[in-house]
């Protein structure tokens, strides 16, 4: 089995790899869907990955999956590969079928709310959902009049675009309006067990915490070969101690958020565990900031500059630590909760509590 | 394990034999130890027939991280325990096991680091204390500096040179189990900044130790002195110095916090229970027999730096002075952290060292 996840991961690794280069990330800043890049990863099974066998996907567990949305990020993969890794994960949690073709999420945030009416009709709008127009499904979480949640599958191109924007990685995030949406039976099922109170939010955010240890890897493995390249004063500038502590404590940064992104792949749905998500959103959104501004501090006047990938993976993790929750908005929860238990309680709330606690 | 330390450091707190919020790991406390030992809680990975317990890394993990989050005053027995111990049991002589480790399982006997001198504190190579080979033993000259507890413990381990500095500067070098009641020995106490009496100055003059009191060969010091800091460094004694400061804030705030509150508490524990994950996934690198040197010094710098930041964001969030003589126990926690925290990024190697040593992992130098 552990032969099987390194095979999948190297797979994919040498799959990103082979159909991502400048001229594909520039493209994509552009506005264009990368198509051939898209159907390699469908047809090596990526966006069913975290789809069990028996139900027609590829059955990985927590960790290899979040190790492959990882390599992804390292790549800059500009597609909702990972958002379409979910939907199915959580559409399949919910009795429905595998999804065709790309699958975005919404809402991303909190204060958006979709509601469900007679069990048909949807209402409401969703601001910055990722590639909604490009992606021809969006997976919603709707609730009805009695707070009841439902994930519904909604075919795109019956949703308007309020607005188009781009985050700062030029990545699509359309403002979408539901309103009136019309499906049918089929496209509606009752939400599955692990969406808790705080919805598609844990979900979405494990993502981001997943991507933004890939991308901060590739910040450090830029920097790190750019600083032993870079001679200035007769030597590399790696030689410098200043240079040094900077690359370091950016290593220390990236070990923490992989720690903290680790414990997410202990519950068996990735974002299941909405505790430790919001300790890992908050964690690696912290040190994705630091990562990209120490990392571009080492490439100098190069690494500001369209000529020198490191943006490509810098404008990501600003972008994803902004998405799903920025660190305060999870830190808030932590922060209410623990002081809910009092100070006796802080202790045994990080020790004693199951890996898969729930809700936050 | 957890439920039966926890129920020792219940009974100790009912029974009112420290104060949680002015005690931390370094609050030394023979009777305390002594209790503990007797708990079975010291010593716990060692094997039985010199008083450990066989239990595992993480077992012991746990039990430390447990004292930590109830403040236990561990100071007297925790460098034994922690890395001199453990140092003996794998380098040391047969003789010096045998005497030694049963005791410091029982809570009797306890340790004091030999490494800094006054010419040479990070860069530890440059250290001039001497040991000169004599019949059957050898004999140490030279000075020790902030040798936390010299003047109340049993042992120091000392870092000797036995062959004159050459061109490999960490070859030559010894560590030495030095008896603090030996004859040679002056010990002056330094104040530190808290008015507290830990550091010492310690002098050795033609002080004799015996042949089965080296750890390892003549030679091996340096490799001895590195793999003892890679135990000293990565355990959640680096990141849990001040957590009952972070305790006694969320008892003070209430459950009602306003959002700043409870954003910036959110944020403290989202970095403590991360380097809760890193340092134990470094227990369990020390349970497999690896020495994470790089890993060690990884967290220590990551932890340390987080026990500095606690109080001076926690003084934001309440506007409460720090002071010893409060009748607030808040207040005086504050202050006690507040007197405290320069020395945790220096003591077990600073920041500046740890990120050179960082940065010959990432291969920069």
């Amino acid at each position: 089995m552990e032969d099987m996840s390194a095979i999948v991961l190297e797979q994919a690794d040498r799959l990103f790899a082979q159909h991502i280069d400048r001229k594909v990330l520039s493209a994509a800043d552009a506005g264009q869907w990368p198509d051939a890049l898209w159907s390699a990863v469908e047809d090596a099974g990526l966006p069913l990955a975290l789809v069990a066998e028996m139900k027609g996907g590829v059955g990985l567990a927590s960790d290899v999956a979040a190790n492959l949305i990882r390599r992804s990020a390292f790549h800059s993969v500009p597609l909702p590969l990972a958002e379409t890794m979910i939907a199915n994960a959580l559409w399949s949690d919910a009795g429905g079928e595998v999804i065709a073709g790309a699958v975005t999420l919404a809402p991303v945030n909190s204060q958006d709310r979709i509601t469900l009416a007679s069990g048909a009709t949807l209402q409401g709008t969703a601001r910055h959902v990722a590639w909604a127009k490009q992606a021809p499904t969006a997976l919603v979480l709707a609730q009805d009049s009695g707070g009841k949640g439902f994930l519904c599958r909604v075919p795109t191109d019956r949703t308007r675009s309020n607005k188009t924007r781009r985050n700062v990685a030029y990545e699509p995030r359309e403002d979408v309006d539901f309103n009136g949406v019309q499906l049918s039976a089929s496209d509606v099922l009752p939400a599955p067990s692990c969406l808790g109170a705080d919805g598609l939010m844990p979900f979405g955010a494990a993502i981001r915490v997943q991507q933004m240890i890939g991308g901060m890897e590739r910040c450090m493995e830029y920097a790190l070969s750019y600083a032993n390249e870079r001679v200035q004063f007769g030597r590399p500038i790696a030689k410098f101690q200043a240079i040094q502590h900077m690359l370091a404590i950016a290593a220390g940064h990236f070990a923490a958020a992989s720690a903290a992104g680790d414990a997410l792949t202990e519950s068996p749905r990735l974002g299941e565990e909405a505790f430790a998500v919001a300790i890992a959103k908050s964690r690696c959104g912290e040190a994705a900031g630091q990562v990209a501004a120490l990392c571009h501090q080492v490439h100098g006047a190069m690494g500001f500059t369209q000529e020198h990938p490191l943006h490509y993976a810098t404008r990501r993790l600003w972008s994803w630590r902004d998405e799903w929750g920025a660190e305060p908005w999870w830190q808030e929860k932590i922060g209410r909760m623990i002081c809910e238990q009092g100070g006796e309680g802080f202790w045994p709330l990080l020790v004693d509590r199951p890996a898969t606690a729930g809700a936050i | 394990m957890r439920r039966k330390v926890r129920a020792f450091l219940q009974e100790e707190r009912d029974n009112g034999r420290y104060a949680a919020h002015r005690t931390s790991w370094s609050t030394f406390d023979p009777e305390f130890s002594k209790r503990a030992a007797k708990a079975g809680f010291i010593g716990m990975t060692w094997p039985k027939k010199y008083g450990g317990g066989e239990y595992s890394n993480l077992q012991r993990f746990v039990v430390t991280e447990e004292m930590l989050a109830a403040g236990a005053p561990g100071g007297a027995h925790w460098i034994a325990d922690r890395q001199s111990g453990p140092q003996i049991l794998k380098h040391g002589s047969e003789r010096a096991r045998e005497l030694i480790l049963p005791r410091i399982a029982a809570g009797e006997c306890y340790f004091g680091i030999g490494m800094s001198e006054p010419d040479s504190g990070s860069d530890l190579a440059a250290a001039r204390t001497r040991a000169d080979k004599v019949e059957g033993g050898w004999v140490i000259n030279g000075t020790k500096i902030w040798t936390s507890n010299a003047h109340r413990v049993h042992y120091l381990i000392v870092l000797a040179r036995t062959e004159p500095p050459g061109e490999n500067r960490h070859a030559g070098l010894s560590q030495f189990i030095v008896d603090t009641g030996s004859a040679g020995i002056e010990i002056r106490p330094i104040m530190n900044l808290s008015g507290g009496h830990e550091f010492n100055e310690v002098f050795f003059k033609d002080c004799f130790v015996p042949d089965d009191m080296i750890i390892g060969k003549p030679g091996e010091g340096w490799t001895r002195v590195t793999g003892e800091l890679a135990f000293e460094r990565a355990g959640p004694d680096r990141f849990m110095s001040d957590i009952r400061l972070l305790v006694e804030l969320v008892d003070k705030i209430g459950r009602e916090p306003n959002e700043r509150q409870a954003v910036e508490i959110g944020r403290l524990a989202a970095h403590f229970a991360t380097l809760r994950r890193m340092s134990s996934s470094i227990a369990g690198l020390l349970e497999r027999g690896e020495s994470p040197v790089t890993e060690a010094a990884l967290v220590k710098d990551v932890g340390t730096a987080f026990e500095r930041e606690v109080p001076e964001v926690v003084r934001k969030l309440l506007p409460i002075e720090a002071s010893l003589d409060d009748d607030d126990e808040y207040s005086q926690a504050m202050a006690h952290v507040l007197l405290h925290a320069p020395s945790f990024t220096i003591r077990g190697g600073t920041p500046e060292i740890l990120r050179g040593m960082i940065a010959r992992g990432l291969g920069l130098r």
